[in-house]
């Protein structure tokens, strides 16, 4: 199914929407990743909503393109999209985090229809999606492969070997995304272990590289077009992303890279969200 | 079970091969039959032999350079894609490397990725302990849905990567460098080696040596001597199966003989003696002595002077099983 091309104040009612959902969401679990799941909203709106080719009621569709959160732990945020979707009924986020639940604290491929990877351990979601890709083109199957990694992600190791590796086999079928949100569990990146020059990093692993700011809808979905028309290159979209985005207590905060704020808080937040 | 007639001429002067060619020439064989075989490797592909897969069909195989995590998790996504992934390099690096992606990638999906992990054990020799790896079959079986194999020679290497193929699901399995005794005839092995249940090379009534890998072939140069020297029947069984281990041919053992012997190149600890001390202490407790590596690290020396060493010999198993049965008699 090819997704209905939406206007942009739409994606901007929907992201709005999405938060809504992920701060009720955590608020009812009592734990979870709020700033990291707020920071990529609009990326994941913009790939579901836009750019991906998908079939909610098929999730196993074999012509699909495919989704990999590496950073798991922004579960809310996929679940929040998954549900909006249709993958699953909206009222199952309630249930995230609890016992028996089909919603994980991390993302579960067997459990939730739409998720592609069990993801939750750092840095293992590009060489997922590397396989895939090769098995895209071995197939000559047109889907393409979307990696959404954390900036803190890019002090893993593997990540680098993946990064030579896609580009060694050309896998211009893959488009990776870093939520460049600058915090990580500890405090900065930039603190905690700098990645900068991160840009220049990534051509130097022969990627084609696009900066853009991750709330601005037409540079996101300009970006995602372009990778599709670049040939023999993967493509990283280092996306500008604010920690908490969205929640002023909450942005910039390492805090809440992994606190949740309480029922009573998230109602009158809610109420403010733009 | 195969007759000790049928076994015992290679006990005399058996033919010598490696389980990595019979690796290597048994994927390249697959590959024509199984269309969606892929095999990757790190730089090690030569020397394991996945690389006669790769001459026969290069837009099949994938080289990854030394990077193990990367390894698995590129065979992974290949399986989520609906191949039948193969991964391979020297058992120190993967799963040495990368037991989370084994773990979270791989297991906890239940990916169709198989890992085969060559140059395990002390075997290895020369290179040292950095190379040789005496602890995988430990972590391995620890992962929830992860089944393990280690064949004990080149015609049950080549049975196994034939069942693994077709298995579906994710699977760990560790072969050695040096070539060996061949124990199996193809026929044999086609009809004695099944996953999950052991294949009986010796019944007994004295003693049981449950044996895996290169110490299989050792544990029948012991039954053989034991018989000779000290008029014992011992049994002897090829667990090339340790997960899902065949707990009620172990049980019907302990209780045909009394005393267990288990024998693998391998840490004492985790491996083949953990997984059968743990059934037979909940089901049927009897006197055990684990032949192993005894929680050390190897060093450098020929594959010989290093089995003798470090007790992985026929009789060193010998001995255990005697001490076992005056243990018993006392």
């Amino acid at each position: 199914m090819i997704q209905s091309k939406k206007s942009i104040d739409e994606l901007k009612e929907i992201s709005k929407n999405t938060r809504r959902l992920i701060l009720e969401t955590l608020a009812e679990a009592k734990s979870g990743h709020p700033g990291g799941s707020l920071s990529a909203v609009e990326l994941l709106v913009a790939l579901y909503y836009v750019v991906m080719r998908h079939d909610p009621k098929n999730p196993q569709w074999l012509g699909r393109d495919r989704f990999i959160l590496s950073k798991g732990h922004a579960a809310p945020l996929l679940y929040s999209v998954l549900a909006q979707q249709g993958y699953f009924p909206i009222d199952q986020l309630k249930t995230l985090r609890k016992i028996n639940s089909m919603l994980q604290g991390h993302p579960d491929t067997k459990k939730t229809p739409g998720v592609e990877m069990c993801a939750g351990s750092e840095g293992v979601g590009l060489s997922v999606a590397i396989g895939e890709a090769l098995a895209g083109k071995m197939d000559k199957k047109d889907y393409r492969l979307y990696v959404m990694m954390g900036d803190g992600e890019m002090e893993e190791g593997q990540i680098w070997e993946a990064a030579m590796c896609a580009s060694k086999y050309r896998l211009d079928n893959i488009t990776a995304i870093v939520d460049r949100n600058g915090i990580q569990q500890d405090g900065l990146t930039e603190q905690i272990m700098p990645i900068e020059p991160l840009s220049a990093k990534w051509k130097a692993f022969n990627w084609n590289v696009i900066e853009v700011d991750g709330y601005d809808f037409e540079q996101i979905l300009r970006a995602f077009e372009k990778a599709k028309q670049i040939r023999n290159k993967p493509t990283v979209i280092i996306a500008h992303t604010t920690k908490g985005k969205g929640v002023e207590f909450m942005e910039w905060s390492p805090e809440y890279h992994g606190k949740v704020p309480d029922k009573k808080t998230v109602e009158s937040i809610v109420k403010q969200l733009k | 079970m195969l007759s000790v007639d049928e076994m015992g001429h290679i006990l005399e002067k058996p033919k010598m091969s490696s389980m990595r060619d019979a690796y290597g020439e048994t994927l390249a064989r697959l590959g024509e039959e199984i269309k969606e075989l892929v095999v990757v490797g790190a730089d090690t592909t030569g020397s394991i032999k996945t690389s006669i897969f790769g001459e026969k069909f290069p837009e099949r195989f994938f080289n990854v350079g030394i990077a193990e995590q990367n390894l698995v998790s590129v065979a992974a996504g290949l399986a989520m894609a609906g191949k039948v992934a193969f991964a391979s390099t020297y058992a120190v690096f993967a799963p040495g490397k990368c037991v989370d992606q084994m773990r979270n990638a791989i297991a906890y999906p239940e990916v169709n990725m198989k890992l085969v992990a060559s140059h395990a054990g002390i075997s290895v020799g020369p290179d040292g302990a950095s190379h040789q790896e005496l602890e995988d079959l430990a972590t391995m079986r620890a992962i929830p849905n992860m089944k393990v194999v280690v064949p004990s020679d080149p015609t049950s290497t080549a049975r196994l990567v034939e069942i693994l193929a077709r298995t579906r699901g994710p699977f760990y399995m560790r072969i050695a460098r040096p070539n060996c005794p061949i124990i199996y005839t193809p026929e044999q092995a086609t009809k004695n080696i099944n996953l999950g249940k052991v294949t009986v090379l010796r019944e007994g009534s004295d003693a049981s040596i449950l044996a895996c890998g290169l110490l299989v072939y050792e544990a029948l140069l012991a039954a053989k001597k034991l018989a000779s020297e000290d008029s014992l029947s011992v049994a002897v069984y090829d667990m090339h199966t340790i997960k899902p281990l065949d707990a009620d041919a172990v049980v019907k053992t302990a209780k045909a003989t009394g005393a267990v012997v288990t024998a693998e190149e391998h840490n004492i600890m985790g491996g083949l003696g953990g997984a059968v001390a743990e059934v037979l202490s909940e089901r049927y407790p009897v006197m055990m002595r684990r032949v192993g590596t005894m929680d050390t690290f190897g060093e450098s020396g020929e594959q010989a002077e290093l089995m003798v060493k470090y007790g992985l010999t026929a009789n060193n198993i010998a001995n255990r099983v005697l001490e076992l049965r005056g243990a018993n008699q006392r």
